[in-house]
């Protein structure tokens, strides 16, 4: 009885979550750098306004399938993406897309906090300006404003807006370059362990505005820490050796995984 | 003894200092090698430097001072006559003294008496021996001569002694202070590290060496030439023809030969900048790792080319064809085919020098370009900047210092290019603006003033010593400005 019961909660879960519409669709991708195949046919739901986690170990081919999201291994040369990855039912990958459009609705923070040295008040312009998004000063002000404050960041550089964004300490680095990537208005925001630089501090407030950036954006953060998974994120995937693992509800994932694999790198049996 | 005999000597002598070294430092651990302030190796290497360090030195100052020396002595006991005829016949007199002397060294028991009875003559006895005397001899000059050889063999004899005694009394003195705690491997570094900075210094020492010699000749060009006359002076006619004649010192105005010298490297800087820097953009930027491995060293083959051959490339290529396809844009134009440039002229020098320097900045860009992280790159492509986006806004204004700096070092190039301007600018001194016409340059003054027979206390020669610093000063300024505004620059950045 009590087994039946969990099992029919567990269905309502799946149902509602299932209810939630899918953002991006990945159908059989598989990466090639040069000869090596790094990516095996990956197919992987990205649902809308949820924060995705991927984790595995190191090499697994998490950054990757991260980085064909917004088709930044365009910019590696010898590397060849197939299959089919859709963003709003429309096939990224198709050569009639834009990749810089692509970038604009599928913006990227990296792992190492990367501000140009320029001022703040100019990283944050950066992307609407070259988007054309401001039509006057006061527009690109207003634009400034909100994606720090949606960073965090703005009670902290409010009056110190021209300086240079390289002075900041790490975590507002970090939390400007997602300041600049909010600034671009994208529908989904690419995370590459975005966290790994930073002091436990600095992580708690990235890890807090990841998860309030939730309402308005789809996130999808690769990891390495699986209590950051945990905490961040509700659908986590798991990678090993360029395959798909499994990917399932975050809690689940941690108290329950389908797959032997899965359990033995949480339990940190390997990775 | 000969010196050469005496330095193998005592590098004999160092390596039985680092043999017996090694070995007593081996003896006094009993065997325990970790007992050893240092390896037995630095006792040996110690007592080497011991022995061979004064005794070398000592050998070098030896050979270097000891000739003159004698020569002095010699040169003072000459008869008086000699002396009494001025320095010049003494000096000659000296250097027939000293061939006597080799000649003397040659001579058999038998011929040399033959020569003190007067039976032969000094010169055919000499002539014999292959040594050949400038005048017929005299009979003072053997005797000179003996005491020449007699001085110079006993102060070999006398260095040969000291040397060796320097080394093994070096080398006892090395071995006595070695023992187990014995600090042999620190001062050992410490002798190294003195050779290090020798090194160094002698570089730099060089360079204060080559400035003081220009400044003592430019200042004796200043003793004869006002220097407001030289620096703000528009006529350059330093009259060679007249040099030496009282009342004709001819004028020796800066300023024509700076305004070609800049005017020929702005022009050379404005072909060669744009080139190369879009050279350089597409090279780090767009090129595949194919296309850089092959099109980089091939442009870097440009900077390896003898400017000498960018000159006549310059003198019988593009000067000819500048005032032929001038002529022939002239006749379409307005019916004449007279051609307005002319072959020599600051456009062909300052086109082919801008050739030469296209490598300089491609090449030094393309390094600073590639230097500005990648990540600064990603995070702009992730923004949704297209490739040259990034480049206008986020590469370049992080590699801007870098690349002024390097624009000035080549500023500074084309100032001091040589070959190139003196074949193609021209010679003649004028200030003028119309770039199709000759001007010319310090360098190709310093060359022509230098490249005469003239002695070198005219100021038409002395004045290449003025030129000189004169160019050695603009050059350094613009460095230490490049400098300058690369600090400056990175401040602002970091």
């Amino acid at each position: 009885m009590n087994m039946m019961s969990e099992a029919t909660l567990e269905k309502a879960v799946d149902q509602k979550m299932n209810a939630v519409p899918h953002k991006m669709i990945g159908k059989d991708v598989s990466v090639y750098y040069g000869e090596k195949r790094a990516l095996f046919d990956v197919n992987l739901n990205i649902r809308e306004n949820t924060v995705t986690a991927l984790i595995g170990p190191s090499g697994c081919g998490k950054s990757t399938f991260l980085r064909t999201l917004n088709r930044m291994n365009d910019t590696i040369d010898h590397c060849r993406v197939t299959g089919k990855i859709t963003l709003d039912d429309g096939d990224i990958y198709d050569p009639s897309i834009d990749v810089v459009e692509l970038r604009a609705r599928v913006g990227m923070v990296f792992q190492k906090p990367n501000p140009f040295p320029k001022s703040i008040y100019e990283n944050v312009t950066y992307g609407p300006k070259i988007h054309g998004l401001a039509r006057s000063k006061a527009e690109l002000d207003a634009i400034v404003e909100q994606s720090l404050q949606k960073a965090g960041l703005w009670n902290e550089v409010k009056d110190r807006l021209h300086e240079s964004g390289t002075g900041l300490s790490g975590g507002q680095q970090q939390r400007l370059c997602i300041a600049r990537a909010v600034a671009v208005s994208p529908e989904v925001i690419l995370m590459d362990e975005p966290c790994s630089a930073l002091d436990p501090i600095a992580t708690a407030k990235v890890e807090e505005l990841i998860h309030e950036l939730r309402a308005n954006y789809t996130i999808v953060i690769v990891t390495h820490s699986m209590q950051q998974a945990a905490r961040v994120s509700q659908r986590t995937a798991m990678f090993h050796l360029g395959n798909l693992v499994e990917e399932n509800d975050t809690d689940k994932m941690f108290t329950n995984p389908d797959d032997q694999r899965t359990q033995d790198y949480i339990m940190g049996r390997f990775g | 003894m000969s010196a050469s005999l005496l330095f193998l000597l005592v590098l004999l002598v160092g390596a039985s200092a680092f043999v017996m070294g090694r070995s007593r430092a081996m003896a006094t651990a009993g065997g325990k090698l970790s007992s050893l302030h240092s390896l037995p190796g630095y006792h040996g290497s110690y007592a080497a430097i011991w022995a061979l360090l004064p005794s070398l030195l000592v050998l070098a100052v030896w050979l270097v001072a000891a000739p003159p020396m004698i020569d002095r002595s010699v040169l003072f006991h000459l008869p008086t006559d000699v002396l009494n005829q001025g320095s010049a016949p003494a000096q000659l007199a000296l250097g027939q003294v000293k061939s006597v002397a080799r000649g003397l060294a040659l001579l058999s028991d038998a011929e040399r008496s033959a020569l003190d009875s007067g039976a032969i003559n000094l010169r055919d006895a000499m002539g014999a021996k292959g040594i050949p005397l400038a005048g017929a001899g005299e009979p003072w000059m053997i005797e000179s001569a003996t005491t020449f050889n007699r001085m110079t063999a006993n102060s070999h004899l006398a260095m040969a002694g000291v040397v060796l005694l320097l080394a093994i009394g070096g080398t006892l003195l090395a071995l006595r202070g070695i023992s187990q705690r014995f600090r042999a491997r620190n001062r050992v570094e410490q002798v190294i590290l003195g050779g290090l900075i020798l090194a160094s210094s002698i570089a730099i020492l060089t360079t204060i060496g080559i400035i003081g010699s220009m400044l003592s000749e430019a200042l004796r060009f200043f003793a004869s030439v006002s220097p407001t006359e030289f620096f703000f002076g528009t006529v350059w006619d330093p009259r060679f023809a007249a040099a030496g004649q009282a009342g004709q010192a001819g004028q020796f105005g800066l300023l024509p030969l700076l305004a070609g010298t800049l005017y020929i490297a702005f022009v050379a800087m404005l072909f060669a900048v744009p080139v190369g820097l879009f050279a350089a953009i597409y090279m780090a930027e767009y090129a595949s790792n194919t296309v850089r491995s092959i099109a980089k060293p091939l442009l870097e083959i440009l900077a390896g080319i003898p400017t000498i051959v960018y000159g006549f490339f310059a003198l019988v290529t593009v000067g000819p064809f500048l005032r032929d396809i001038s002529g022939q844009l002239n006749g379409l134009v307005t019916g004449n085919y007279a051609s307005f440039i002319q072959a020599q002229s600051v456009l062909t020098a300052g086109i082919v020098m801008g050739i030469m320097l296209i490598p300089f900045v491609s090449s030094l860009s393309d390094d600073i370009i590639t230097q500005v992280p990648g990540s600064l790159r990603d995070g702009s492509l992730g923004l949704g900047a297209t490739r040259s986006e990034t480049i206008k806004r986020v590469v370049l204004p992080a590699a801007l210092p870098g690349i002024v700096g390097a624009l000035l070092l080549t500023a500074s190039r084309a100032v001091g290019e040589t070959m190139i301007v003196v074949l193609a600018a021209g010679v003649a001194a004028r200030m003028q603006i119309n770039p199709f016409e000759p001007m010319t340059t310090v360098t190709v003054k310093i060359v022509n003033q230098l490249t005469g027979d003239l002695e070198f206390t005219s100021p038409q020669t002395l004045v290449a010593f003025a030129l000189g610093i004169t160019l050695f000063a603009i050059t350094l300024c613009l460095n230490i400005y490049a400098l300058y505004i690369v600090r400056k620059y990175r401040e602002q950045y970091e």
